[in-house]
């Protein structure tokens, strides 16, 4: 090989494993969306779906007898100014038929904020089986300074739910996304 | 050493440039290789300090040495320092120097990249060491820089992310360097099945560095978005998920891990069989055990996270993928047994190293076997009998066979036998002391003792004080290391071409030291 054709195969190859240096790394923001899709269709991570759902049909509400255990359960995110409880600790529930409980939310900042919680299912493989009919994580609130809210859930749990779970715990993270009117998140 | 070199070969009509600007300007693989070794060997001393640090701290349960911010800050920079700064150059550094000599090629492919990657290191590790002095301090959330934990630290973040950047760019120039020299610069009869172990598994270890060091940098860019442009990949209340950070994270994670270990595997395929007097065990058998190894880590990387809630499904399909790895690994361990079966042995320095590595590794790589149970690991998560398991791989695995790598070929590099007395010293006191430094650690690991904790409770008090006498043992024994190298560089018995008895390969066909330029015609394979 003479040394033209030699730079020329040196060359060559640095280009393909510099397509493949490119390739990996849109691979690893790829991660994302295929990540949340997995998440989504699985109901794994305790991801339980961000959509309203539609009520549970007649045929799910006769399907099922037996009662399980819905706890309640709220973090407030590290920092935040804010009291947030549910109004009922645990709840018997009785799958295919539809329940509304509420969660209080205080503001104790003396400012305007906005407020955002995200659900969590435990364990994870119930997740896909609870079903918000209203809740308030679909939205943001607003909030005056000192200000209390009193939000609602509507929910009911499938009569699909696999017979080895008797308890779901539904957990609410309490986000402070800013004040009034921010438009970038403030994590 | 190189100095030696060039006073040894002033005659030579193409020696090395005079002054410090050769090392600025190099483009020669021995020059670049001398200089990662050496970059390679400072850093060690810079994150070995951080260790005894974080052990002095843990001499005693209570907070007496540092606060526990700053004691978070080392524990993060000693395994960045380590890993980014003392293992991935130390082996890039010997790649540089030995693959074009085993293959029989004149130089590197592309030697102004490798100047390059060289030189972005140390400016990469400025960044990063920098931000020990900023406010807020460096970085305290664990070398695994999680969302949201990383987030919430000081402004000097971005620095780290950068320098991670400058180091990725780094290891990627640097590999693709060695996979255009592995394929074309070999000479003429020199085909693959031939190349010597070391050859072959960087070149593996090149591809792993190529498909995941992107992925790294993608995750930090997402952090460094997330901290400072009001993106949500990881955070909840935008509608990310942390989860996913350990996803990506490990995704990259994993494989690196075995960036670690490859070339050390290629190492101790040179040395066991020079001192065995008999040729490897298995030579396509290694080969293939290798190239397994490098699949089966992308495919196991959520054993890390066994604890973060995955479904039973997901947790024995990477628990089984875990385990699988101890097949091919297995393979190797026999492989290296079976070449010193009946073989005439003799112990000098690097086959010292050698079988430390042979007996050490396989003692973390069984910890890491009962970290791959499932239902054992939630037990042992985050606990020091994690710490105990990647130390023994990483110390007397990477760290040992990078110093076997040094003894067996440091005559090969300076013309100049090393000090045999003070180099069987150096082993056995830092074997004694490495195994009282990190033995005790399975102990008060099963015991429940988390890992990342400036104070502890009462019951982990003697295995600790334990640890950290063995930790400043192992520490100033490294010094010994440094005297044997440094008296090695300035003179002593002369090195024969072949050096030693029993060894083979292309390298041992060229005078010591070797000289500047080597195999500009290409040697004749047989």
């Amino acid at each position: 090989m003479n040394m033209t054709s030699l730079r020329k195969a040196h060359l060559f190859i640095a280009a393909k494993l510099c397509v493949l240096v490119v390739g990996m790394f849109g691979f690893g923001y790829l991660m994302v969306p295929i990540y949340d899709v997995l998440c989504d269709i699985t109901g794994l991570n305790g991801k339980p779906s961000m959509e309203a759902s539609a009520a549970p049909t007649a045929e799910m509400m006769e399907q099922e007898q037996r009662e399980i255990t819905v706890e309640f359960v709220s973090v407030i995110n590290s920092g935040a100014a804010w009291t947030f409880k549910p109004t009922q600790r645990t709840m018997k529930v009785t799958p295919g038929k539809t329940y509304q409980t509420s969660y209080l939310v205080t503001n104790l900042a003396q400012r305007a904020a906005v407020g955002q919680a995200v659900p969590s299912v435990a364990p994870s493989s119930a997740a896909k089986y609870f079903n918000k009919i209203e809740c308030f994580c679909f939205n943001r609130q607003d909030f005056e300074a000192g200000s209390t809210k009193d939000l609602p859930l509507v929910f009911f749990v499938e009569p699909d739910l696999p017979r080895s779970i008797d308890t779901i715990t539904l957990s609410y993270t309490y986000f402070d996304i800013g004040e009034q009117g921010a438009s970038v998140p403030d994590s | 050493m190189s100095t030696a070199t060039a006073e040894h070969h002033d005659h030579d009509d193409h020696g090395p440039a005079k002054g410090w600007t050769r090392w600025l300007y190099t483009t020669n693989h021995k020059d670049i290789g001398t200089l990662y070794l050496l970059f390679a060997l400072v850093m060690f001393f810079i994150g070995g300090g951080m260790a005894l640090i974080i052990r002095a701290e843990l001499f005693q349960p209570g907070l007496q040495l540092v606060d526990p911010l700053f004691f978070n800050s080392m524990t993060t920079m000693h395994a960045l320092v380590m890993i980014f700064g003392v293992v991935m150059p130390a082996f890039v550094g010997l790649a540089n120097w030995m693959i074009p000599m085993m293959i029989g090629g004149p130089d590197m492919a592309l030697p102004r990249l490798n100047n390059w990657s060289f030189w972005i290191m140390p400016f990469a590790f400025l960044l990063l060491l920098s931000t020990l002095f900023m406010e807020g301090g460096g970085p305290a959330g664990g070398w695994t820089l999680y969302a949201p934990l990383s987030l919430q630290g000081g402004d000097s973040f971005a620095f780290v992310i950068f320098s991670i950047h400058f180091m990725g760019i780094s290891s990627v120039m640097g590999s693709i360097n060695i996979v255009a020299t592995i394929f074309n610069m070999r000479a003429p009869g020199m085909t693959l099945m031939k190349m010597p172990l070391f050859v072959w598994t960087w070149l593996i270890t090149a591809y792993l560095l190529i498909a995941v060091i992107p992925v790294l940098a993608g995750a930090v860019t997402m952090l460094l978005t997330d901290r400072y442009f009001g993106t949500s990949f990881f955070s909840a209340a935008g509608g990310g998920d942390p989860v996913m950070y350990q996803h990506i994270f490990w995704f990259f994670g994993h494989p690196e891990v075995y960036i670690l270990i490859l070339p050390a595997f290629g190492i101790i395929s040179s040395i066991i069989p020079t001192f065995a007097r008999k040729p490897l065990f298995g030579y396509a058998s290694m080969v293939y055990a290798t190239a397994s190894i490098a699949f089966l880590s992308f495919i196991v990387w959520a054993h890390h996270m066994f604890t973060v809630g995955m479904p039973l499904a997901g947790e024995m399909f990477f628990m089984f993928a875990t385990m699988m790895i101890s097949v091919p690994t297995g393979v190797k361990v026999f492989n290296w047994i079976a070449t010193m079966w009946r073989g005439s042995m003799t112990f000098e320095t690097p086959m010292l190293f050698a079988v430390g590595f042979l007996v050490m590794f396989t003692i973390g790589g069984l910890s890491g076997l009962m970290l791959a149970i499932t239902p054992a690991d939630i037990q042992y998560h985050d606990t020091y009998f994690v710490v105990a398991h990647f130390h023994y791989v990483l110390v007397p695995g990477a760290i040992y066979s990078i110093m076997a790598a040094t003894y067996y070929w440091m005559p090969k590099w300076t013309g100049n036998m090393y000090d045999e007395k003070w180099g069987k010293i150096h082993f056995w006191v830092s074997t004694i002391f490495l195994n009282v430094l990190f033995f005790p650690m399975h102990f008060v690991g099963l015991a429940g003792m988390p890992r990342r904790i400036p104070d502890y409770s009462l019951q982990f008090a003697d295995w600790n004080a334990v640890a950290t006498i063995g930790a400043f043992g192992f520490g100033f024994s490294q010094l010994i290391f440094v005297y044997v190298v440094l008296k090695c560089m300035r003179g002593g018995e002369k090195a024969t071409t072949e050096v030693w008895e029993g060894a083979e390969g292309l390298e041992w066909t060229v005078p010591s030291p070797a000289p500047y330029h080597t195999f500009e015609k290409p040697p004749v394979i047989n």
